[in-house]
């Protein structure tokens, strides 16, 4: 698509009519698709395409939605984003078909709803999964229906188009898989036995998940991801990275104990145990709640767990140092007082002295005896005679 | 360049081992275990540069004046390829020598004063280059010119090791490596002035001037015929040469008239800026900008009777009056007129000043070593070689 001024698409009926339909204005609808293509890391023309996509009702895709075990936190923090009219929006985006929590339906009436979508949809519907699927004793430790979720999980999976796992029990068993197991949880892609775009996080970021479905809606297939599955856009850089504390780290200003004074500055929080240092995730850069850098764990003065990283959250103690991924903490660090500069010493004003000393007494020298006795190369005859 | 007939440049000969290159190297040894110093304790460990004076003589003196006394190589190019004086072609390769010691050195002195000398690679990457950066300026300019000066001195080693088919592709070549000879000096020396603009009202005003880089520039060509001047000087007395008065009286004269220039422009300038008046203030920073004043004055003094440019003697001063003059203009805007608050000082340390000795004598002995194993100077019939 050729370079479109975003603000410019207010006025194409497909924009307005989801002003009816949505109650939402058609400039902060523009504005949310231009947020999503920059948290994708998309160009400008992406969020026209967004916009486009997401306008056209005719693209809504059926989206199944699985719980397991879990605590529905990622649910809730896809429901409380304030984001304005995203909670109406995630509705009419997507056609969402089957969700345990949000359903108005129960019990056969909520499964016969699953299985018509399915059967009305097969190979386009999009199935998220919320939560382990515990593996002992055959997966009878949780059950929707009678049916236990190994099998609910493949035979959904069977004919969707793509399957995002969310949260990072679904990612790679989270909480539930923590030793020592005695459900056997694991991970979507454990049980299907292929690998599934992951959005790992406790719960995950609700702006990573929206943009890796509207990147699906709008391009027909999901984001490039790392060897875990997990978009790139949201989990290629390390917390550490983009830290807003990052700058007290490189200069050695630790936080040493909850409240102390390093802590009531702000300081950073890798000596209490931060695992930014070796959990990738973005949430730095896009924080929670709409709310802007200090809403996250490590803006609030919690240091990160590490939620989204197998073998760290849940794993390591919230205490216990983290493994620095990138960069090490220099080995000296700035002083507190700056030296203002040594002036001359009598050593160093004497060698300088000395020097010029030296410089001037061989100039007088050479300059004495020179041109006397020496030979002298000149062309000054051979001048006189050409004239 | 050959419509002159030149005697042909030849090795000179001789012992290498000799009171003056066995006091050089042992100045290079002790600037050695400075240097080693440096590398393993960091800057602080042996320079007074602090937060305040950043920069200390390692790159004032071994790099700005380091590289302003290296412009010979540039000075004469200019006289014998652009102004076509072919006349003065017999200089080029001892001039180039010096230039090619003068510069690589002073590349070489950037690199041992950055704090953090392991990321020089960031210069000339691109992606990692501060290409918006005077600095950047510099540095890729003076590392481009230093490719370049080898190139244009690659004859003389081709020379000696008799490779004809390279020598002949190259020549085919020369023309542009001299162009670029002559354009980037051009260049980076105005904006070695050029940095100083940057430093604003920390800058005294008898050197905080919209025109430094052009005084940078115009000190910078004069001080290379007066080093060509000295060069050879010393060489006439060092190697028992013959002094080659004809050539270099003629080259004073152009030295003279360069600086002629220069204080036209320099004392111009102060007036219509309104800051004479500084250099009447009873301070030091006054009695070093007349004390440099007085060192350019004197070749202009000297230089305009045209019996002195025919005497030796006079003329070996009017070239260390050169020297001098352009080594404190650097000295003074960088150091002396650059006051960057209350309470901060700096003046060379020890190690500091034998580093720069180091480098000095690497130049002296580099150059002696040389001109004894390589066709740099010209024969002479008369000349004893011993």
């Amino acid at each position: 698509m050729a370079k479109v001024d975003i603000l410019s698409m207010e006025n194409l009926p497909g924009v307005a009519a989801l002003e009816k339909r949505l109650g939402v204005s058609r400039r902060d609808f523009l504005k949310l698709c231009s947020g999503m293509a920059a948290t994708l890391g998309l160009p400008a023309s992406a969020a026209a395409e967004i916009a486009e996509a997401v306008a056209s009702p005719a693209k809504r895709p059926s989206v199944i939605w699985l719980h397991f075990q879990e605590c529905t936190g990622c649910s809730e923090s896809l429901l409380r984003s304030e984001h304005p009219t995203l909670d109406r929006l995630i509705l009419d985006v997507i056609s969402l078909d089957y969700h345990e929590t949000l359903f108005a339906a129960a019990g056969h009436q909520a499964e016969a709803a699953r299985k018509t979508a399915m059967a009305e949809n097969k190979g386009k519907y999009l199935l998220v999964v919320e939560g382990a699927i515990p593996t002992k004793e055959n997966g009878i430790y949780c059950k929707v229906g009678g049916q236990t979720a190994i099998d609910m999980v493949k035979e959904c999976a069977k004919d969707a188009a793509a399957v995002v796992a969310i949260g990072s029990c679904a990612s790679w068993g989270g909480m539930p898989s923590t030793g020592p197991n005695p459900t056997g949880a694991s991970s979507a892609s454990a049980v299907l036995g292929k690998p599934v775009v992951t959005i790992p996080g406790c719960p995950p970021n609700p702006y990573n998940f929206l943009s890796t479905v509207v990147h699906y809606l709008t391009f027909g297939k999901l984001p490039a991801v790392d060897h875990l599955g997990r978009p790139l856009f949201a989990y290629s850089r390390l917390i550490h990275e983009n830290c807003e504390r990052r700058a007290h780290f490189d200069a050695g200003r630790f936080a040493l104990e909850f409240g102390d004074a390093g802590h009531r500055q702000g300081w950073c929080l890798y000596k209490l145990g931060c695992k930014g240092p070796e959990t990738y995730a973005n949430c730095p850069v896009i924080g929670f709640n709409d709310l802007g850098e200090v809403s996250w764990p490590v803006g609030c003065g919690h240091p990160c767990i590490g939620c989204t990283e197998q073998g760290i959250g849940f794993e390591k103690p919230i205490h216990a140092l983290a493994e620095l991924k990138s960069v090490a903490p220099p080995l000296g660090y700035p002083k507190v007082d700056e030296e203002r500069g040594v002036g001359a010493t009598i050593a160093s004003a004497a060698a300088v002295a000395a020097l010029a000393g030296a410089a001037t007494a061989a100039t007088y020298n050479l300059t004495k005896n020179l041109g006397k006795n020496m030979a002298v190369e000149d062309d000054q005859p051979k001048r006189e005679e050409r004239a | 360049m050959s419509n002159h007939a030149h005697p042909a440049p030849t090795p000179l000969g001789g012992p290498l081992v000799t009171s003056l290159t066995k006091t050089m190297a042992l100045l290079i040894a002790i600037a050695g275990v400075i240097l080693i110093v440096r590398l393993f304790f960091g800057i602080g460990a042996v320079t007074n540069v602090n937060d305040g004076y950043t920069w200390g003589i390692w790159v004032v003196y071994d790099v700005m004046v380091g590289s302003a006394f290296a412009c010979g190589g540039y000075s004469v190019a200019l006289l014998v390829y652009i102004f076509n004086k072919g006349e003065y072609h017999p200089l080029v390769r001892s001039a180039l020598l010096g230039s090619l010691f003068g510069y690589t050195l002073a590349g070489a002195s950037v690199i041992i004063d950055l704090g953090r000398y392991w990321n020089t690679w960031h210069i000339f990457t691109p992606g990692w280059a501060n290409i918006n950066s005077v600095m950047f300026e510099v540095a890729a300019c003076i590392t481009l010119y230093i490719f370049v000066m080898w190139l244009e001195f690659s004859p003389v080693f081709l020379e000696k090791f008799e490779k004809k088919d390279l020598q002949k592709k190259l020549g085919k070549w020369m023309f542009l490596v001299i162009a670029l000879g002559a354009l980037l000096p051009s260049m980076h020396q105005s904006s070695l002035g050029s940095m100083l603009i940057v430093l604003g009202t920390q800058l005294n005003p008898l050197w905080q001037t919209l025109l430094i880089p052009l005084l940078y520039l115009m000190t910078a060509i004069s001080v290379g015929y007066g080093i060509v001047i000295f060069e050879s000087t010393i060489s006439a007395i060092g190697f028992k040469r013959p002094f080659e008065l004809g050539i270099l009286a003629k080259l004073s004269k152009v030295m003279w008239w360069v600086v002629l220039a220069y204080l036209a422009v320099r004392v111009v300038d102060l007036v219509v800026r309104g800051a004479i008046g500084e250099a009447f203030k009873p301070n030091v920073i006054a009695l070093m900008f007349w004390i440099e004043m007085a060192f350019f004055i004197l070749p202009a003094v000297l230089l305009a009777n045209e019996a002195n440019r025919r005497r030796p003697d006079k003329l070996f001063l009017s070239a260390v009056g050169m020297m001098t003059g352009t080594f404190l203009l650097r000295i003074n805007s960088y150091l002396v007129g650059y006051e960057t608050g209350e309470g901060w000082s700096y003046f060379p340390s020890l190690p500091e000043i034998g580093l720069t000795v180091g480098i000095i004598a690497i130049e002296i002995l580099g150059y002696v070593v040389l001109v004894r194993l390589l066709p740099v100077l010209p024969k002479h019939e008369a000349a004893a070689a011993k």
